[in-house]
């Protein structure tokens, strides 16, 4: 089964800078796949359009069943709530808790303190922060708060997580430490889509790699190795 | 029970929000208190001038004299025809000695020189002191009472009435259009300000929205806080209101420059415009977060 599709998708900015060029794409349930490519390429486009940050032009995006590009803008919270979204800076809520930050994505729904709390603490523990859940995003490391981004991401039990460049800010060590959080996510059966600059990380992973180049596939790997290539 | 916590949390947050982003709160909360003070002291005016208004159109009468070749039955007559009109209030008989025994009274020497006249030979006429209802058409009605038999002449404040009246319109019309810009002008500031409050959680909303917030559930605690912000900053104004215009009713004892002005009591007025302030400032914190929110839930 599909569980994205893309087909036939143009983006082009106000600006008139052309993102995206008539992309087919599928992605597998399950699959983990890395997209690649140098600065402008399109790779943040296209993954801005799968969670309807941006919109597209022309063509079909189907995520998980919903047809993205149908719909409106009172409506992409039921988008939102079957994915989750992991960024480069965190965007975690400094006036919060570790915990609170988490349970933020849960409050919304109208979920009791006591079916929130099992799930916070779920989703702590397998980012390996539950230790940490009192303390306030400040007082954490950079690789820490990108697990606690990755918690909240996950604490909804989505089906899509979707890594915009998750390991940009840190180290080698810690971004490794990520990857592993994120591959475990992975095994449990959720499909993670990540942006990335990282070649050590794309080829220590052995996963699906999809090259990008001024808005087209240039190439899809089905094993990460594309340091062979000239990116 | 899902829509009850729902609605609790988003309560527990708008109090939450308005101590933490303290500083802007109180940004807010002084806009709305200056404006609402302002459209107090308008209110206030624009009553009281109303008030004097609808008093001295009370006040207006025509005074008809009666010739003095009229007989009682006359004057009966006479009586019934004018009570028949429209537009009259009220009608109310002064015999001539009834004006002389007045006039004698208030000077001595009105009073050496009336003494000698009789209810014969007296130039003093009967009149009837006729109110009416409708101020503007008091000309009409005096023309009709003039056309009348045994009507000598008609008195009423020609001329000044009308000027009277017409100034108290646009008096009227003003304080309204005042009150009303004063109103807008103060959503709009309210709006403005609560939108910086906003802007500084423009990042807050984004991520509510990245988790999978509907718009609703971003908008309710915003609108709540911006009802929170309208009912603090309508207490100070309330209590301006309360305590200084019953200070004023007593320092001028009810009346401003002559007995002629009348204030309005401060009971139960001070309540009404106390809650037309409570309900402004409700209703324009509202307003104002609401609009300052809508533009962020765009994409």
């Amino acid at each position: 089964m599909d569980f994205i599709r893309i087909r036939g998708v143009n983006k082009t900015y106000k600006t008139g800078v052309t993102a995206i060029y008539d992309m087919d794409l599928t992605i597998e349930k399950g699959e983990f796949v890395f997209i690649i490519g140098s600065t402008g390429c399109g790779k943040s486009t296209l993954i801005k359009m799968l969670y309807r940050e941006e919109k597209a032009d022309k063509g079909k995006i189907i995520v998980g069943g919903i047809d993205v590009n149908k719909l409106r803008n009172g409506k992409i919270y039921k988008l939102r709530r079957k994915l989750g979204v992991v960024f480069q800076d965190y965007k975690l809520l400094p006036k919060l808790t570790v915990y609170e930050n988490v349970a933020f994505a849960l409050e919304i729904f109208g979920l009791s303190k006591a079916e929130i709390h099992p799930k916070v603490i779920k989703a702590l523990e397998l980012v390996g922060l539950k230790s940490r859940a009192k303390s306030y995003p400040s007082q954490l490391s950079g690789g820490e708060q990108q697990r606690v981004a990755i918690a909240r991401a996950i604490v909804n039990g989505p089906k899509l997580l979707i890594c915009d460049e998750p390991t940009g800010n840190l180290d080698e060590n810690t971004s490794m430490e990520i990857m592993k959080v994120l591959d475990e996510i992975n095994k449990l059966g959720t499909t993670i889509i990540m942006v990335t600059h990282d070649t050590k990380i794309v080829e220590a992973m052995k996963k699906r790699v999809i090259l990008l180049d001024s808005g087209r596939i240039l190439k899809d790997y089905k094993e990460g190795t594309y340091s062979h290539e000239n990116v | 029970m899902r829509m009850f916590r729902i609605f609790f949390r988003n309560i527990r947050d708008s109090f939450k929000s308005v101590f933490r982003n303290f500083s802007l709160s109180i940004a807010s909360i002084s806009c709305i208190t200056i404006t609402l003070i302002v459209v107090s002291i308008a209110i206030i005016l624009s009553d009281n001038v109303n008030n004097f208004a609808s008093l001295v159109e009370k006040d207006v009468t025509i005074v008809a004299f009666i010739d003095n070749t009229a007989t009682k039955q006359d004057l009966n007559i006479l009586e019934n025809k004018i009570n028949a009109l429209d537009n009259i209030a009220t009608v109310e008989f002064e015999s001539k000695m009834d004006i002389m025994k007045d006039m004698m009274e208030s000077s001595e020497v009105l009073d050496n020189i009336m003494s000698g006249w009789t209810e014969e030979d007296t130039p003093i006429q009967d009149t009837f002191l006729v109110k009416v209802e409708d101020i503007e058409h008091i000309g009409d009605t005096a023309k009709e009472i003039k056309d009348m038999e045994l009507v000598a002449s008609v008195k009423y404040g020609e001329g000044m009435v009308e000027q009277l009246i017409s100034v108290f319109d646009i008096v009227r019309k003003i304080s309204v259009i005042i009150v009303a810009a004063l109103i807008v002008v103060t959503a709009f500031l309210i709006s403005n300000t609560i939108k910086i409050t906003i802007f500084s959680r423009k990042r807050e909303i984004s991520i509510m929205r990245l988790v999978g917030a509907s718009n609703l559930n971003i908008k309710i605690p915003f609108i709540f806080e911006g009802l929170l912000l309208g009912i603090l900053g309508s207490i100070i104004p309330i209590v301006l209101t309360t305590f200084g215009y019953v200070a004023l009713y007593k320092h001028f004892d009810g009346q401003l420059f002559s007995p002629f002005i009348r204030l309005i009591t401060p009971e139960p007025f001070v309540y009404a415009v106390s809650g037309i302030l409570l309900l402004i400032g409700m209703i324009v914190g509202m307003f104002g977060s609401w609009r300052a929110v809508k533009k962020h839930l765009k994409i």
